[in-house]
């Protein structure tokens, strides 16, 4: 990590992402394809996670969220930036390089009807990474036994096909697909979203044991706070393609500082009438703008209430707060003269960020 | 007491199938108001969408037996011939689906299809029925609506999709509109949006509204009864905070404490309910939550009426036969309302 040299990214970390951008082209024309415009899918996020440590990342639908998370696999090239894990450079490392790598680094997909071959019974689908692993044919099946076990399945289920089994049961089959390789570090891609109610808090104690159990770290993605709050220790709250807040867990929801995070909370219901009534919300209008032609300056400028003609130009950087707290904001809430007067301008800020720090609204 | 604007009883519901009968609306009775906001909760197989289907004619066919009655405005709805429902349904019931992508046909401009169902059910020319359309679009929050509705589907977000959808299903000013999930598919902040349309749309008409939804989040926000389905059969129904407040069926206790929080720490553990709803084919004698129920005992292997069983409010309704007062400590996990887990054999 020394060459990256930035402060939040400690030796620690395990995954560390530094400006990753990804853009795809959109292509036009009869004869020959011309790229006419790019979408600006992910456009310069810098992250880390450390060992043991549950990142999550929240944002709303089209907000690059499931795009950096295959960046981060290489499902998907990244146009630029660098990826580390372990200090080492992933971002072009060829295939061969990267097995060691994905073998530690495994993924979790949201939807676990479509990422489990149904022509193929648990069993084939557990062998075949534990034979990846290099792991003698006579210990699969035990090893399998042993993986569905701890995912809270029973051995006889190896002889099952995938769509003899209830969407919570596939997403522990996923799970336990994932801890086949015996990874460090699990992406989980809207793990839950697709689950009932009742599942849903089954799987979340799930994950929530084998990270206690295998010093596990996540990289969790999803688009509903509630989850992400119960299962994060750090939450980057992302919005067309950037990072608009990255704060400890408990804070992003007592002292949210970025306008856009506090209309997300604000957006979601709490599950007891009493606190709903007496709740004010304000409710924000419009929907997100194109990111194939992102606005310049803030990019939630165009929905924000708080919005000033700075925020239409400049792009504002990616401020450190106290607590590691960071915003991207001119104009923060929920901090004080003196948490502005300390802050300074975190190096991960995207290199088109203005150097201007926050001032309070007028 | 007038007759509410809806009333269920005893909805039953049974499709054949290859591997035998499936049960899945197993003697729902519910009633709605006029103005009322009614939520029908429960998991994925509980019921509740099919409710709202029958209700529409939509489950009629072949391999389907339906029973009881649903009498909307006193007129049954359940016997009536197809041409009759046809003029009921999209006037006096309008439904919002789940999936506002493939409820709406691809191949016809936005505005046609609001058209075509203004126009089989009113009077009006095709210019009048354009105006109303757009009126209809801005009243749920579409900018530029009449360039709008020149426009397919595929043009629209999710969100104005479901915008279309809502515009679609006011355009008969209807008694009733089943909203069947219609914010799952959404973003939060568009949902909160899509809700305030509904809040509104139930102030200004005095619609009935029946809400099916697996969100707890969203019925707290919204609605002014709770109905809880399990495995075809409602478990408990009563107002809104009689429901969050004081739940008398274990199920309701495992929904309420399996939801993450926005407005709460992460705790330890989630009280997850354990194992999975029965099959539909062949579920459990007696009360069919019993296989799930850490409190379960020898009675549950009758089936429970859904009666009043609270001495204090007699319209909130529950099918258990654990006594209210040992209820009301069993409930508690941590001090909070949840399931304990169930001892394992």
């Amino acid at each position: 990590m020394s060459e990256s040299g930035l402060p939040e990214q400690g030796p620690g970390a395990l995954l560390a992402v530094d400006h990753l951008r990804v853009l795809f082209p959109v292509k036009a024309g009869l004869i020959i394809d011309r790229t006419v415009s790019r979408v600006h899918a992910v456009d310069d996020v810098s992250l880390s996670i450390g060992t043991g440590e549950t990142l999550g990342v929240v944002g709303e639908s089209g907000c690059g969220k499931t795009t950096l998370i295959r960046a981060l696999v290489r499902l998907i090239k990244a146009t630029s930036g660098q990826i580390h894990f372990r200090d080492l450079d992933i971002t072009a490392a060829s295939r061969r390089q990267l097995l060691p790598v994905r073998r530690e680094m495994q993924m979790v997909f949201q939807d676990p009807q479509a990422s489990l071959n149904p022509r193929k019974r648990i069993r084939q689908i557990l062998a075949t990474p534990l034979a990846l692993r290099g792991l003698p044919r006579a210990e699969i099946e035990a090893e399998s036994r042993r993986l569905l076990d701890r995912v809270g399945l029973r051995p006889e289920h190896l002889g099952r096909f995938p769509h003899e089994f209830s969407g919570g049961q596939r997403q522990r089959i996923g799970i336990a697909r994932a801890l086949a390789m015996q990874p460090k570090l699990i992406l989980l891609d809207e793990p839950v979203s697709a689950l009932d109610v009742s599942i849903q808090a089954q799987v979340i104690n799930l994950l929530d044991d084998l990270k206690e159990d295998l010093g596990l770290s996540y990289l969790f993605v999803a688009h509903d706070l509630s989850v992400v709050r119960h299962v994060s220790d750090r939450i980057a709250v992302m919005y067309l393609g950037k990072v608009m807040e990255l704060s400890p867990a408990a804070e992003l929801y007592t002292k949210p500082m970025h306008p856009y995070t506090q209309a997300l909370l604000d957006a979601i219901p709490i599950p007891d009438p009493a606190e709903n009534r007496k709740r004010v919300r304000t409710v924000v209008t419009g929907e997100v703008p194109s990111p194939i032609d992102p606005p310049d300056g803030c990019r939630f400028a165009s929905r924000c209430r708080h919005a000033s003609d700075i925020c239409r130009t400049v792009e504002p950087p990616l401020t450190r707060y106290a607590n590691g707290h960071l915003a991207a904001c001119h104009h923060p809430q929920n901090v004080s003269a003196a948490e502005l007067a300390a802050a300074v301008r975190s190096p991960l800020s995207p290199t088109s960020a203005g150097e201007q720090l926050p001032t309070l609204a007028a | 007491m007038s007759e509410p604007l809806l009333q269920i009883e005893d909805l039953a519901v049974r499709f054949r199938t290859d591997e035998g009968a499936v049960r899945a609306v197993d003697g729902v009775s519910l009633s709605v108001e006029r103005g009322e906001v009614v939520a029908v909760v429960g998991e994925s197989g509980s019921g509740k969408s099919v409710t709202g289907m029958t209700l529409m004619g939509l489950t009629r066919g072949p391999n389907a037996e339906i029973s009881g009655s649903a009498r909307l405005d006193g007129r049954e709805l359940l016997t009536m011939s197809n041409r009759e429902l046809r003029a009921v349904r999209g006037n006096d019931i309008a439904m919002v689906f789940q999936d506002p992508m493939s409820s709406l046909n691809p191949v016809y401009r936005v505005g046609d299809q609001i058209v075509e169902q203004i126009r089989t059910h009113q009077q009006l020319s095709r210019q009048q029925a354009m105006a109303r359309a757009v009126e209809l679009m801005e009243r749920v929050g579409v900018p530029r609506a009449a360039e709008r509705l020149r426009s397919y589907p595929h043009e629209f977000s999710g969100g104005m999709r479901q915008r279309v959808m809502i515009a679609m299903a006011l355009s008969c000013s209807p008694k009733l509109l089943i909203a069947d999930e219609p914010t799952t598919a959404l973003d939060v902040t568009i949902q909160a949006q899509i809700l305030e349309e509904l809040r509104q749309l139930r102030s200004e008409t005095n619609a009935g509204i029946i809400l099916v939804t697996h969100d707890l989040a969203v019925v707290a926000d919204i609605a002014d009864r709770v109905v809880v389905m399990y495995s075809g059969r409602v478990v408990e129904q009563g107002t809104l905070d009689e429901l969050f407040y004081d739940p008398q069926h274990p199920y309701t206790w495992g929904l309420l404490g399996s939801i993450t929080r926005v407005d709460s720490d992460r705790s330890a553990r989630l009280p997850a309910i354990d194992g999975m709803p029965p099959s539909l084919l062949a579920p459990p004698p007696g009360c069919h939550f019993q296989p799930r129920c850490p409190h379960a005992f020898e009675r549950c292997g009758e089936v429970p009426e859904l009666s009043p069983r609270t001495p204090d409010s007699p319209g909130h309704l529950d099918r258990c036969w654990l006594e209210v007062e040992r209820k009301r400590t069993l409930r508690l996990v941590d001090g909070q309302i949840g399931l304990a887990a169930p001892v394992r054999a």
